[in-house]
Order: C-alpha cells, then sequence, then structure tokens
C-alpha cells in the first residue's frame, strides 16, 4: 500500500523536449528567402522566429547617392509584384514635396495601372497559395490571367515587370492607342475566369478544412503591430486609404471595401484574408472600368520638371498597396539626391503577427498562414 | 492454367515459375509504368491549359524513357550518417511490396500469377510491406522533415487498410470467395451481372443490393487513393511543405524505384477495385473473338478490358489529383475513422443482412 | 447528425464542382507556344538591349548622367579647330572625337532612363533579348566607331595640339615685352 501511494505521487509524464525545425532560406512555401525557426512540441507550433535580411540590398542608403528621378527604378524592386504602387507612392510623396499639379489624364492613367497591378498582385498570391495547399490547377489558371495584364503592361511602357512608368510629375509615355481597346477585352474575359478559379477553390470544403478556423487575426492584436491592407479588412475592419486617405484621383470613383465576415469559420481566419483577396479583384475591376470611360486628354509629360531640386524639408505619403498601406518618408536637404528616404513596407509589418498567428497550430498550418499573409521579401528586406 | 501451359512445354516446374513471375513484370508493369508517367504529365499539362512535354519524340512519348535514363546515370548518393542497410534496403521493399500484389491479380481468364485461394488476403497483406519500407526510408534519412513524413504515411496507410478490408469483407460475404480470379468469373456475361450492380444472377436482394454496392465502391476507392499517397491524401510526399518527404534524401536509382512503384501502385489498387466491382476481366457486352469463331482471341480481349478498366480509373486518380487541395494530417484521420469506417461498417452490416435473405 | 451528412454532401459535391472545370478544361486549347520554332510578337516600345548609332552621337555624357548604376561609360576628345566631324541626322554639329563608348550590359537595369535626355535620339532600346554570353566580360559592349589607333591619334593630336598652345602661351610670355611707346616720333 505504501508502495502504490508512492508510484502515485510521482508525476509519471514521459520526459519531451521542444524541437526545433527550420524552415530554410532555401524553401518552396516561404515566398522569397525567408528562415523561419519554429520551436514544435510535437506537431504543435510554440513559437515562430522568422530571420530575415537575406535579400538587403541597400535600397534606403542607395537611395542618398542618386537623384531624385534615378531613385524610380529602385522602388520598383522593392515589391517586385506590384511595382505600379511603389512606384505611384514615390511620386506622390515628391509632388507633394514640390508642390507640382499633374494634369488630370495623368491621375486616371496612374489610378488604371495601380489598380492593374492589385489584380495582378492578387492573382500570384492566390495561385502561390492554392500551390501551398496542394492544390495546383488554380496556380496555372491564375498566371495565365496574368499574362494578359503583363502584356498590356508591356505595350505602354516596354516592361512586364519592373517598369519606370510613373514617374515625378507625370509618366514616361503615354498609353498605347491600343491600350483601351485591349484592357476592355481583357476585362470581359476575366470575370468569368475569376468565378472559375472562384469555384474550383473557394468553396471546395477541403480548401475550407484546411483554411478556415486556422490563424485568427482579432482586429486589437492587428491594430497594434500595425497590420494594414487585406490582412487587417481580412479581421472585419473596414480600412482602406483609398477611401479614408484619399489621394489621387480615388474620390471620383463608385466601389465597395470588402471585409472579412466570418463565413466559414471565425472572423478573421485564413480564409477570410483570401476571399477579401477575390473581392478585392472585382471592385478593381469596378475601378477600372469606371476609369477608362472617364479619361480626359491632356499631355502627360508636361508637368515633369527638368531638375528636381527640392527645398529642405521632409514629407510622407501613404498608398494603398495589394499588400497593405505602403509609406514613403523622405527629408531632402535641397540638393539633387535625398538626404534620407525611408520606406516603411507592409509586409515587414505583416510579418511581425506571424509568431501570434501560429501558436498552437500545427507545421502544415505554419504555411497557411504565412500564405495567407502574403508578403514579399523584396518588401521586407529592401 | 498458364502455369500449367508452361509447365506442358518446358517439362520444368522451376523454369515456369521463373517465367510467370517474370512475365507480369515485364509485359505488364515497366510498360505500365513509363506509360503511366506520361499520361500524368500530358493530363495534368491539358488541365492546366498548358502542353506539357512535346519534344521527346512526337508530342513527348519518350519523355519517361529519357527520365529514366538520366535517372540510371545519377550519382548514387549516400549521406555520412544515415544508417546505410536501411537506406539501401527501403527502395526494394517497397518496390517488392507494390509488386508482388501483382501476382494474384488476374489480368486474362488463363494469365493470373498464381492460383491461390486467398487472393485478397494475400494483396492486402503485401501492400503492408510498403509501410515497413517507408518507415525504413523516412528513418535511414537522417532526416527531420523525412522522419516526419514517413510517419504521417505510416499512420495514414494503417488507418486506410481498415475501409478497404471492411469493403472487401463484404464483397466476400456476397460472392462466397476470396480469390479474385474467381470473382472475375463470377461476373461473365454482360454488365448487368457486375457486383457494383448487384452480383450475378437475378433476384429482388439484387436490386435491393445497388445503392450500398455503390456506396461501398465509392469507400473503397477513396481509401485505396490513400493507400497509394495521392492527393488529396499525399501528406507524405507534399512538395511544398516537407520538400518531398521520405523520398528526399534519394537521387538515381533508388529514386526511380519510388517513383516506378508509386506508379505500380497506383495500377494494383485500381486492379483491386475493377476486380471486386466492375467485373476484372470481363467485357460489357461480349466478346468478338466468340462472334467470330476464334476462341483463342477471347483471353487478348479479356487483357485489353481489363487495361482499358484499370487505366481509366489511373485517370480518375490523376484528375483528382490535379483538382484537389490536400488534408491536413487530422484531418486525414478525421475522414477515415470518423466517416469512413463507420459507414463501411453499416455497409457490412446491411450487406450481411441482405445476403441472408 | 445532420451536420454529419451534411459534411459529406458539402464535401462530394465540390468536389464534383471542381472536377467538372478541370475536366473542362482538358478540351479547352492551350495557351503555350513552342518556342524558339514559335516567337512572340514584341510591343513596338520593348525595352531590351539598347543601342546607339555612333553617326548621331555628341558626345555630350548626358545618358551617362542618367543612368542609375553606371554602365556607360564615355570618353570624349576635343577635336583640333580645323577638324570636321560632320553633322548629326538632325542638324547638329559635331565637335568631340567620341573615343570610348561603352556599356556593360551585365549592370544595365534596362530602366530606359538614357533614352530620354540624349539630343539626337542616338541611343534607344531595341528589343532584342538573345544575347547570353559565356564570359561576363563578353557583355561589355564598345560602341565607338574609331579603331584603336585612331583613338590614339585623336588623343595625341589634342595632346600635341595642347602641348603647342602651352609652348606659344610659354613663348609669349617669356619673349621680351614689345616697346609700349610704338609712337615714338622720330625726332632728331
Amino acid at each position: 500500500m505504501s508502495n502504490n501511494s508512492k508510484l502515485n505521487t510521482k508525476n509519471s509524464a514521459i520526459r519531451t523536449e521542444e524541437m526545433v525545425l527550420n524552415m530554410g532560406p532555401q524553401h518552396p512555401s516561404t515566398h522569397g528567402v525567408l528562415r523561419l525557426e519554429l520551436v514544435l512540441e510535437g506537431e504543435i507550433v510554440v513559437k515562430v522566429i522568422p530571420h530575415i535580411g537575406y535579400l538587403h540590398r541597400c535600397f534606403e542608403k542607395h537611395c542618398e547617392a542618386m537623384t531624385y528621378p534615378q531613385i524610380v527604378p529602385y522602388t520598383d524592386r522593392m515589391d517586385y509584384l506590384a511595382s505600379m504602387g511603389n512606384e505611384f507612392g514615390y511620386a506622390i510623396a515628391m509632388e507633394k514635396m514640390l508642390g507640382i499639379q499633374v494634369p488630370e489624364r495623368v491621375e486616371y492613367i496612374r489610378v488604371i495601372m495601380a489598380e492593374l497591378q492589385r489584380i495582378a498582385s492578387h492573382l500570384v498570391a492566390l495561385g502561390t497559395y492554392g500551390a501551398d495547399i496542394g492544390a495546383f490547377t488554380p496556380f496555372l489558371f491564375c498566371f495565365r490571367d496574368r499574362e494578359t495584364i503583363l502584356h498590356l503592361f508591356e505595350i505602354t511602357c516596354g516592361a512586364r515587370l519592373l517598369y519606370n512608368y510613373i514617374w515625378v510629375g507625370g509618366l514616361s509615355h503615354d498609353i498605347h492607342p491600343d491600350f483601351i481597346r485591349k484592357t476592355k477585352d481583357f476585362i470581359k474575359e476575366f470575370r468569368p475566369n475569376l468565378k472559375e478559379v472562384d469555384n474550383l477553390l473557394s468553396h471546395n470544403r477541403i480548401f475550407i478544412d484546411r483554411t478556415a478556423n486556422v490563424g485568427i487575426l482579432p482586429i486589437e492584436t492587428a491594430i497594434n503591430y500595425g497590420v494594414s491592407g487585406p490582412n487587417l479588412r481580412g479581421s472585419g475592419f473596414k480600412w482602406d486609404i483609398r477611401k479614408d486617405d484619399p489621394y489621387s484621383v480615388y474620390h471620383k470613383f463608385d466601389y465597395e471595401i470588402p471585409v472579412g465576415k466570418g463565413t466559414y469559420g471565425t472572423v478573421g481566419d485564413s480564409w477570410d484574408r483570401y476571399y477579401v483577396r477575390i473581392l478585392e479583384m472585382e471592385e478593381s475591376l469596378k475601378i477600372i472600368e469606371q476609369a477608362i470611360d472617364q479619361i480626359p486628354e491632356g499631355d502627360v509629360t508636361s508637368a515633369i520638371p527638368k531638375r528636381i531640386k527640392p527645398n529642405a524639408g521632409q514629407v510622407y505619403a501613404r498608398v494603398e498597396n495589394p499588400r497593405g498601406e505602403l509609406g514613403y518618408f523622405i527629408i531632402s536637404d535641397g540638393s539633387t539626391s535625398p538626404y534620407r528616404v525611408k520606406v516603411r513596407a507592409p509586409s515587414f509589418v505583416s510579418m511581425q503577427v506571424l509568431n501570434e498567428l501560429c501558436k498552437g497550430y500545427m507545421v502544415a498550418d505554419v504555411v497557411t498562414i504565412l500564405g495567407s499573409i502574403d508578403i514579399v521579401l523584396g518588401e521586407i528586406d529592401r | 492454367m498458364m502455369y500449367d501451359f508452361l509447365v506442358d512445354l518446358t517439362g520444368s516446374p522451376i523454369l515456369s515459375g521463373i517465367v510467370m513471375s517474370l512475365l507480369p513484370l515485364f509485359t505488364f508493369i515497366l510498360p505500365f509504368a513509363l506509360f503511366a508517367v506520361y499520361l500524368e504529365r500530358k493530363v495534368s499539362a491539358h488541365m492546366q491549359d498548358r502542353l506539357g512535354p512535346m519534344r521527346t519524340g512526337w508530342h513527348g512519348w519518350k519523355q519517361t524513357i529519357a527520365d529514366i535514363l538520366k535517372l540510371i546515370q545519377k550519382e548514387d548518393i549516400v549521406a555520412k550518417d544515415n544508417d546505410k542497410l536501411l537506406f539501401n534496403l527501403a527502395p526494394i521493399i517497397v518496390f517488392a511490396g507494390s509488386y508482388a500484389a501483382f501476382a494474384a491479380i488476374p489480368f486474362a481468364s488463363i494469365f493470373i500469377g498464381t492460383e491461390i485461394d486467398l487472393g485478397m488476403f494475400y494483396i492486402v497483406a503485401v501492400t503492408g510491406l510498403v509501410v515497413a519500407g517507408i518507415l525504413m526510408a523516412g528513418w535511414a534519412s537522417n532526416n527531420k522533415y523525412s522522419l516526419l513524413g514517413s510517419m504521417r504515411s505510416v499512420a495514414q496507410i494503417v488507418s486506410y487498410e481498415i475501409p478497404t478490408m471492411l469493403v472487401m469483407l463484404s464483397v466476400v460475404m456476397l460472392s462466397g470467395t476470396m480469390s479474385l480470379h474467381t470473382l472475375s468469373e463470377m461476373q461473365t456475361g454482360n454488365i448487368l451481372n457486375w457486383y457494383i450492380l448487384g452480383g450475378p444472377g437475378l433476384s429482388l436482394s439484387k436490386f435491393i443490393l445497388i445503392p450500398f454496392m455503390f456506396i461501398g465502391f465509392l469507400i473503397i476507392y477513396i481509401s485505396t487513393l490513400a493507400e497509394v499517397n495521392r492527393t488529396p491524401f499525399d501528406i507524405p510526399e507534399a512538395e511544398s511543405e516537407l520538400v518531398s518527404g521520405y523520398h528526399t534524401e534519394y537521387s538515381g536509382m533508388k529514386f526511380a524505384m519510388f517513383f516506378l512503384s508509386e506508379y505500380a501502385n497506383m495500377f494494383a489498387v485500381s486492379a483491386i477495385v475493377v476486380a471486386l466491382f466492375l467485373g476484372g476481366y470481363q467485357s460489357p457486352i461480349g466478346y468478338f473473338g466468340n462472334l467470330i469463331g476464334a476462341e483463342w482471341l477471347v483471353p487478348f480481349e479479356q487483357f485489353g478490358w481489363f487495361t482499358v478498366k484499370g487505366v481509366f480509373f489511373v485517370f480518375v486518380q490523376m484528375w483528382l489529383r490535379w483538382t484537389l487541395p490536400r488534408l491536413r494530417v487530422d484531418q486525414l484521420m478525421t475522414v477515415s475513422w470518423k466517416y469512413l469506417i463507420p459507414i463501411a461498417f453499416v455497409n457490412l452490416l446491411i450487406i450481411g443482412l441482405i445476403s441472408i435473405l | 447528425m445532420k451536420e454529419y451528412l451534411g459534411n459529406i454532401y458539402t464535401a462530394l459535391y465540390t468536389i464534383f464542382v471542381g472536377m467538372k472545370i478541370t475536366f473542362k478544361h482538358m478540351f479547352v486549347p492551350s495557351v503555350t507556344i513552342q518556342y524558339p520554332e514559335v516567337k512572340l510578337q514584341l510591343p513596338e516600345r520593348e525595352r531590351n538591349r539598347l543601342y546607339v548609332n555612333m553617326d548621331d552621337c555628341i558626345g555630350c555624357d548626358q545618358c551617362s548622367r542618367a543612368c542609375p548604376v553606371s554602365c556607360i561609360d564615355i570618353e570624349t576628345t576635343k577635336s583640333l579647330p580645323g577638324e570636321d566631324l560632320g553633322k548629326t541626322s538632325n542638324g547638329k554639329k559635331k565637335a568631340l572625337w567620341v573615343t570610348n563608348f561603352t556599356i556593360d550590359f551585365a549592370k544595365c537595369c534596362y530602366c530606359q532612363l538614357c533614352v530620354f535626355p540624349c539630343p539626337t535620339e542616338c541611343i534607344y532600346m531595341t528589343d532584342v533579348f538573345e544575347f547570353s554570353e559565356w564570359e561576363r566580360d563578353r557583355l561589355v559592349y564598345d560602341f565607338a566607331t574609331l579603331t584603336p589607333e585612331e583613338r590614339q591619334e585623336k588623343r595625341d593630336n589634342l595632346a600635341k595640339f595642347n602641348a603647342e598652345k602651352e609652348a606659344e602661351k610659354l613663348k609669349a610670355a617669356a619673349a621680351p615685352k614689345p616697346d609700349v611707346k610704338k609712337d615714338e616720333p622720330e625726332v632728331k
């Protein structure tokens, strides 16, 4: 009896240890060179420690050695999947500093390009997300549609991915004569394709089982970390810089801001973030249709200054990139090169939430959550 | 029967035994594996609006041959800390497990590996060797990812054997035999005699059985999908999560063995489903050979029908792979234990009741 | 119980919807083109390899200054006063010998910033993109049309001319100063 009581008082748990698993810089599912150190207990994640810096190219320091027009190709290369958005932000910041008013035609074309770029970027995000989850076919359907958009960009400025198109004070070229007709064809063709990808993936039971109730981001956590863009809207909070702090001519269009509603699980899970992106593509199509009908005539290169030499001062401007709020903070000291350029990258902020989101889920879910946050390493590391 | 034919021809049972065991390998598995890899690439390409292999031969039909030649030439890498014996043994066991199942599969009425009475039991037992092989591969790779992959695979295969066997049991109850050859013989005549439509003969119980047979067919198809690690159950070899799971560390010919054994296994399980439910090698409309009086033509036709049905189900497996996303490990277990097994069990009980009546 | 059956139903239904879509896509013609037998027609504004038409280049160095990666390297030599280098196609008179005009295409980022400042539109982007090389040095393209001997000759000419001018200046400074009073009357 005394033996039995001795046995009973001992804690008979088996000794377990936490395992550290490295999802290294080279991995098919981390979107870019990102090293994730996962501290696991069995299959459950206890902590996620991201290590970045594998793609650091000294963008901000490099800007201090170049003149203002020369910085535009470099802003392309930060978030290489949404280059028009990056250039747009830079142009708006510089125009605010110099006090230039660009012609209306330039504004409309910039908005059309930015929205087309939003669709292209979301197509990549959704395609790769499906591929991570295991559905390989929507990946190719999304890329096939993206090819049409890249062709539209190619006939306008000559490049498919890194455009150098939106300059300070205007644009480098006027749109091609065929552009409007081809864009209208694209919109007509894209709407049913979007519906098809929706049918194939979004409401598929297996996809819902993988993504619903996984990686729930509550609104307070999101706002505390500073998350913006589709990640914040997926949690149910309606915040979009195009409506809440409008720039360019966005106030002239009629469109909705989709938010996550927790259709298949809780509000703020990965399915909501994914579905917000699909709805955003539809809204972008609406904006493009309205903008194409309303483009005024004008000269796109008339307001480009010959030499950019702003007065000493500083400016902060922000735009709604497909991944969130992209901000440029530029300090000038009166010469032709900036004194300091600081970029507030949305993916950098979104990635910090990863640790919060992954706690308590399994290793397979880390891939799901990372894909739903949609980061681009070029932006994080700059 | 072919065995007897060969014994009469050569007079030596050993020689005919060797020929009989090599025959399915060379006439069927190797050409089929080559064909299946090519089919998969073309089917996946056309489903995704692209072309697939086009350059090696007309529309790329020599692509698999080129791949095998390349794999043979590759360096055989064995890392320093790998357990050499297990590492080298694993692909052999996996291949042997999936290949040995072909001994009991009836390709035609005279062309069958062995006339074993316990056909189904033997097949299920031998495909269990694959589990041991996968565990060995994962452990000997000395790699956390591979170990994770192989353990998941073991859990998956073991849990999905149960619905398979339950459905097999229901067919055994109805027909009274475990030999696949006898099962296929019982389904002769025309399409109405196939088990999926209730079984041979014409009686009231046959018509009542049809929906339950159909459910049984679905259950066994899904569980055999899981047995061969195909999407949506391909967690063990999930490319985007575990970088190929248990066969990450293999290169060259050993990788080719894993690869080929997966396709051989795919056909083996399709063949089992076909033999159980869709009449094996029987044709739905009668034989051309019988029509024109050439009796010797009939086995070839049966072989052809069997291949066509098997390839059709392999095609459906590929179709599913390119449509569906992957299930997570715990969801995989849920599907098996909470959905498939209860339904298979209830199915078994009902079929048993009906067969007594 | 109802949820259980509902789950099974939605699972099977959505799987069949997906399968129908992929099956339909098997018969849609594919969008792949068989490069290199079939090549895409590139648009007219395509930005690939640069080309410099040296007949029009006046050596103003604007393109080199505009380049963000400093891949254009230009060295010019002033021409002697009597030499005539000809005119460019839009009428400008050339006054500089371009002795070195190299573009390093390994560095070029194809941004097109060099095309806009050129006053004679002699540098522009073509649609050539198949120019890969085995060695990196072979990607440094030399556009100047003078042979190496000619280049050295121009530089020597300029050096000689400058030396002569320097010598003249020195001689003029060292020579005795001419009488300031030139109009000294011839008296007595």
